[in-house]
């Protein structure tokens, strides 16, 4: 009996044992390529984010806040109308994207609860991933040519396009969220659904929504490919919401593919605000989030 | 009475909202047509082979845009997929949950960068590590027997806008194979432990298996963003509207030569061919998502099932 399990062991187990090490071996190698992948996309990360740093620190100064571009090749200039343009444009969008974005979701979540709802909720989904360019050519067809020149009209509009499908999606979200005995204790109580729905599901699911808005204001404070041909820019102040407007994102490109290195520094002080902002929306979303 | 009076009327309103996302696609699509409905009727089917670009003699096709956006976005596909499902990999079956978080912000942070910001670092920062590095040693190993690899180094072209398409796309799809991953069975997973399965042979065979086509769904969506992206293409690319010979030549894609040329789009017809290539791109880009979609949804729909 000794001898045979002796024997079975002598001749199978080596050769096991080495398959096994090698198997072993091979587990942590794969486990080690996970976390060199890890490495490889966090790089580009803090390298954009270093360079955007120390470039634009150094070009940033009170006047960029302040003044108006400089003609290339003169030192100074700021970029306080994109700045400004860039806030009236987010205000236009989340006066058009945010209302509707929210009745949509409020649709989804308290009557779309059948064929014809997933069928609207598909569609959203679609949508987030239009590109924004094509808002833009639509935009341009749809306000542009009609209003008969480029506006700050135009830009807003653009970016609601792309706001609302993604407010939609985070407010649908929430509200499906809270839980349904506290649809049935409102009815219960005779109040009518729509009050059940504004004063008590709204409220429960507040936090959530105002995350989601706030993260879909942060992506459209970037986008400057529906810009060019809606709100196109501009050098100076606008004074009316129908002349085309300033913004950062269209100032960084024009800047950055620009051949003056006055302006290339710009445009990395212009990256470092825009980057501020958006981590800044990102960063509170997440602490909102959080507390609860 | 007065009260089913509010209710409807509150339910009316939100119909008309939910309808109004049906609308908003509807009307982009038939704007589209219709901006693109002259080139449409001038050129046919053959613009979509047509490799002329010449706007001066307004001779028109989409051909070089059309090669340039595939190759580019496949080529960010090929890069970002291995990685993002590296990270994905890590941070569920191998992370500790505090540095899982962390990582997870970090990618987070990663897909919240403007593309604009992506292009100025383009430009300037990885521009110059491709053409100075990384591009020759290509070209002087795989460039002397695949003549894809060939020729001089600029910097700019399909291959850069490739990497950096990689780069900004990876969140996309490592945040959605995370939870691809995360919806495994946690008994598959000791399944494969109990029978002797290594770490990794688990991995392989009792994760990544199982959730296969939610990846595949990942990868989809993530080629669906790489198609549509424009800022940081554009700065990158070099913007010249030729089939390139090299993956290092320069090149143009449909969304860069709608970004670059339509506000200097001159006649009808160099407008309505640029909106014809922005339709051409809305319509991939809407296939490409309705079958991502569907991929994700069926592997979702299996979970459930297994519940």
């Amino acid at each position: 009996m000794e001898s045979v399990l002796k024997s079975s062991k002598g001749v199978g187990f080596e050769k096991s044992t080495a398959r096994l090490s090698r198997r072993q071996a091979q587990s942590k190698i794969m486990v080690g390529m996970t976390i060199i992948s890890m490495i490889l996309a966090l790089t580009p990360l803090f390298s954009i984010l270093g360079y955007v740093l120390v470039k634009g620190v150094s070009a940033l100064n009170f006047d960029f806040f302040t003044e108006l571009p400089a003609p290339p090749g003169e030192i100074g200039g700021g970029m306080a109308n994109g700045i400004v343009g860039t806030f009236i444009l987010l205000g236009l969008a989340s006066v058009i994207g945010i209302p509707v974005g929210l009745m949509a979701g409020i649709f989804l979540s308290e009557y779309g609860r059948n064929r014809f709802g997933k069928f609207v909720s598909f569609l959203t989904d679609i949508m987030l991933g239009v590109p924004s360019i094509v808002v833009g050519i639509v935009v341009y067809g749809l306000v542009v040519l009609m209003m008969g020149g480029f506006s700050a009209y135009a830009g807003g509009m653009a970016l609601a396009f792309i706001m609302i499908p993604a407010v939609t999606r985070t407010t649908e979200e929430m509200l499906k969220l809270v839980p349904n005995h506290m649809r049935e204790a409102g009815l219960a109580l005779g109040i009518p659904q729509w009050r059940v729905i504004m004063k008590i599901i709204l409220p429960t699911a507040l936090r959530g929504i105002i995350t989601g808005v706030m993260l879909a204001i942060a992506r459209v404070a970037g986008e400057t490919a529906p810009l060019l041909f809606t709100a196109f820019g501009n050098m100076y102040w606008s004074h009316s919401l129908n002349q085309p407007i300033a913004s950062m994102p269209v100032l960084i490109f024009n800047y950055a593919i620009s051949p003056y290195a006055e302006w290339q520094a710009q445009a990395w002080a212009g990256a470092l605000t825009l980057i501020m902002m958006v981590i800044l929306l990102n960063v509170t979303a997440r602490v909102i989030t959080r507390k609860r | 009475m007065k009260r089913r009076y509010g209710d409807q009327v509150f339910k009316a309103v939100a119909y008309v909202f939910g309808c109004s996302i049906i609308a908003m696609l509807g009307i982009m699509l038939w704007e589209m047509f219709r901006g693109s409905s002259f080139a449409i009727d001038k050129y046919g089917p053959s613009f979509l082979f047509s490799k002329a670009w010449d706007p001066v003699a307004e001779e028109f096709g989409a051909w070089p845009f059309i090669y340039g956006t595939i190759v580019s976005s496949l080529l960010a596909l090929a890069i970002a997929t291995p990685i993002s499902v590296g990270i994905a990999i890590f941070l569920v079956e191998i992370a500790p949950k505090w540095f899982r978080d962390v990582i997870g912000f970090l990618i987070e942070l990663l897909a919240a960068i403007p593309s604009i910001v992506y292009g100025l670092w383009g430009i300037f920062v990885l521009s110059p590590i491709i053409r100075e590095y990384i591009a020759p040693v290509f070209i002087n190993t795989l460039g002397t027997f695949i003549p894809f690899f060939r020729g001089p180094s600029f910097g700019v072209g399909i291959f850069t806008a490739g990497v950096i398409l990689a780069i900004m796309i990876i969140p996309t799809i490592a945040s959605i194979s995370r939870e691809v991953l995360m919806v495994v069975p946690e008994s598959q997973r000791e399944a494969a432990l109990a029978l002797g399965a290594t770490k990794w042979e688990m991995i392989r065979k009792a994760v990544l298996t199982y959730s296969r086509s939610g990846i595949l769904g990942a990868m989809i969506i993530g080629l669906g963003r790489a198609i549509g992206e424009t800022m940081s293409v554009t700065m990158v690319i070099g913007n010249r509207p030729e089939v390139p010979d090299s993956i290092f030549d320069p090149a143009y894609t449909m969304a860069s030569v709608i970004a670059n040329e339509f506000n200097e789009a001159s006649s009808n017809l160099y407008l309505s061919t640029l909106i014809e290539i922005g339709f051409l791109l809305f319509a991939v880009t809407l296939l490409v998502n309705i079958f991502a979609k569907f991929l994700v949804w069926t592997t979702s729909r299996g979970v459930q099932e297994a519940k």
